[in-house]
């Protein structure tokens, strides 16, 4: 065995979850990065916001990932191999093969007990939107102008109208603007925003920048470079409104519409997936259904929060660790969760009947909902009900199960989270 | 005039509770309601009396393994000076390497608050 486990991805997940496997005792932890150093997408997130919950104070993404970094190369346990692309996990009875090239190793296939996806995610890309017009330049995910803007000092334009309120388009309207261009607009397709309450106040209304909710970009213009857009208010099918088509002159279109968890190497290697998260079936200690192979991160679901991903993570840590020393337990019952009601998803999506841990169950709403109540209940038991002011979809929502109301359960039981009226 | 509410947001953390300040004639600020937090009152009555807001931003690097290096208030300063606080910055420049904490402006434009580095990036 070349490693008992490898981390694949040293973003924060991937990070979390190696530190905490060597304070679980694993001995001989690999993590696997694409770039060139660690700390994932947080390197290019200069705003601060980050660590709150985690380290109670506000940190900037480079600080943030700047303790764990620090950690993982003090860790005699841990080896970074940066700079390196994994290509194949291929599952193994009691072992795995992780396939991977990297310029100074060439083609790696190492084996080990335990493997832990951290891929992280992507953002949805121009493709996916279906938005008429030429293919000229000056047309950006969010996050690809963040990256130019604040890793390589290059500013992409200066007219500026960005589509999708996300957080990072929120996050990209203010420092555009701090770097002295025009952003014009945000243009949300959706009547509410995906993105967190603080950045829409500190990020579009600190600096005068509409947010034009149920509207959106229905045709670009330019043929070398990006001249303008036409944008059009949409009606509750999403469905343009015509005579609403306004012209826009701008160089530069953002695009912040969603992120789409990275999960090419989890379903080549045949972890079952969830259809709405689009991130593998796992259960509380983030274990896919093939053994040994656990996920945590953006790559098992999106987070707003990096301080919820290093807690998941740690958990997905923690039960490798279990795993690499014990295996599998013998006879495990696994309690299907679900959401109904407004209830988007629940994860984890099954729940280990003999948890000795109190268990968290995070999931998203579909809809805005003022003063409602959120609830975890089997068949008409209920187990826990939690009043909430406010729910958005851009904000992730827990409730927490305790171990004797799990042991208590029927065999046949469902753990279902709902919004209640 | 009678007492006035304003309505906010609180930003202190990612919650976003809304907020409501009632105000005397006078504009004193004579209860704040909605938080769920002590830092939703205290976001309040700065809000009201003096924003502030943390800035970020990025200030260019010489012989380091990256052109820019990034930067943040080491508190928060107020809302109308960070345009003036990112048109100083844009003549600072730093030689590589740089640590976490590394002072780019010392009391950036008469704040009485630091612009500290928040990256490593090590030579080239």
């Amino acid at each position: 065995m070349d490693y008992e486990l490898i981390v694949i991805g040293g973003g924060p997940a991937g990070m979390a979850a190696a530190l905490e496997a060597s304070k679980n005792g694993v001995k001989q932890i690999l993590i696997l990065e694409r770039a060139e150093t660690l700390g994932g997408i947080l390197v290019q997130c200069i705003h601060t916001g980050f660590g709150l919950h985690y380290f109670g104070e506000e940190l900037s993404g480079p600080e943030y990932a700047g303790r764990f970094v620090v950690q993982v190369e003090e860790n005699p346990d841990i080896t970074v191999k940066p700079d390196t692309m994994v290509l194949d996990i291929v599952p193994g009875e009691g072992s795995h093969t992780v396939i991977a090239v990297n310029k100074a190793d060439g083609l790696l296939e190492l084996s080990c007990k335990a493997v832990v996806l951290a891929m992280g995610c992507r953002e949805r890309p121009r493709g996916a939107l279906n938005i008429a017009g030429s293919r000229p330049s000056g047309i950006l995910s969010a996050g690809t102008a963040q990256k130019y803007v604040n890793l390589d000092g290059y500013m992409p334009g200066k007219e500026v109208v960005i589509l999708g309120s996300g957080d990072i388009g929120l996050i990209m309207a203010r420092r555009m603007t701090l770097e002295g261009a025009k952003v014009k607009m945000c243009c949300e397709l959706m009547p509410y925003s995906s993105g967190l309450t603080r950045n829409i106040v500190q990020c579009l209304d600190d600096f005068g920048i509409p947010l034009k909710l149920s509207c959106t970009v229905i045709g670009v213009h330019g043929r070398e470079r990006l001249e303008g857009v036409t944008i059009a208010n949409v009606d509750e099918n999403r469905r343009p409104i015509p005579g609403t088509e306004e012209y826009v002159p701008c160089d530069l279109l953002l695009l912040s519409v969603g992120l789409i968890p990275e999960n090419e190497l989890s379903r080549a290697a045949g972890v079952s997936m969830d259809r709405v998260t689009n991130g593998p079936v796992v259960g509380q200690d983030r274990e896919t259904d093939i053994p040994g192979i656990f996920a945590c991160g953006n790559v098992l679901h999106v987070h707003d929060l990096v301080d919820f991903v290093t807690l998941e993570s740690q958990q997905a840590g923690k039960g490798a660790a279990a795993y690499i020393q014990k295996g599998t337990p013998a006879e495990r019952t696994f309690i299907p969760t679900k959401g109904v009601n407004g209830v988007r998803y629940v994860v984890p999506q099954k729940v280990d009947k003999s948890a000795v841990e109190p268990v968290k169950l995070y999931f998203r709403v579909g809809e805005v909902h003022k003063n409602a109540q959120v609830r975890v209940r089997c068949g008409e038991t209920e187990l826990v009900k939690k009043r909430r002011p406010r729910l958005a979809p851009g904000e992730m929502e827990d409730l927490i199960v305790k171990p004797e109301q799990l042991a208590s359960l029927p065999p046949n039981a469902v753990l279902t989270v709902e919004i209640v009226k | 005039m009678p007492n006035t509410v304003r309505e906010m947001i609180c930003i202190a953390c990612p919650l976003g509770c809304g907020l409501k300040a009632e105000l005397s004639e006078s504009g004193e600020i004579l209860s704040v309601t909605g938080n769920s937090c002590k830092r939703g009152d205290s976001y309040a009555r700065t809000e009201i009396t003096n924003p502030t807001r943390s800035f970020t931003s990025t200030v260019k690097l010489t012989g380091g393994t990256r052109p820019v290096v990034s930067v943040k208030s080491k508190a928060p300063v107020p809302k109308g000076k960070m345009a003036d606080i990112a048109e100083v910055l844009k003549s600072v420049t730093l030689p590589a390497p740089v640590q976490i904490g590394d002072i780019a402006l010392p009391d950036a434009v008469g704040t009485g608050v630091d612009i500290v580095v928040t990256d490593r990036v090590s030579a080239a």
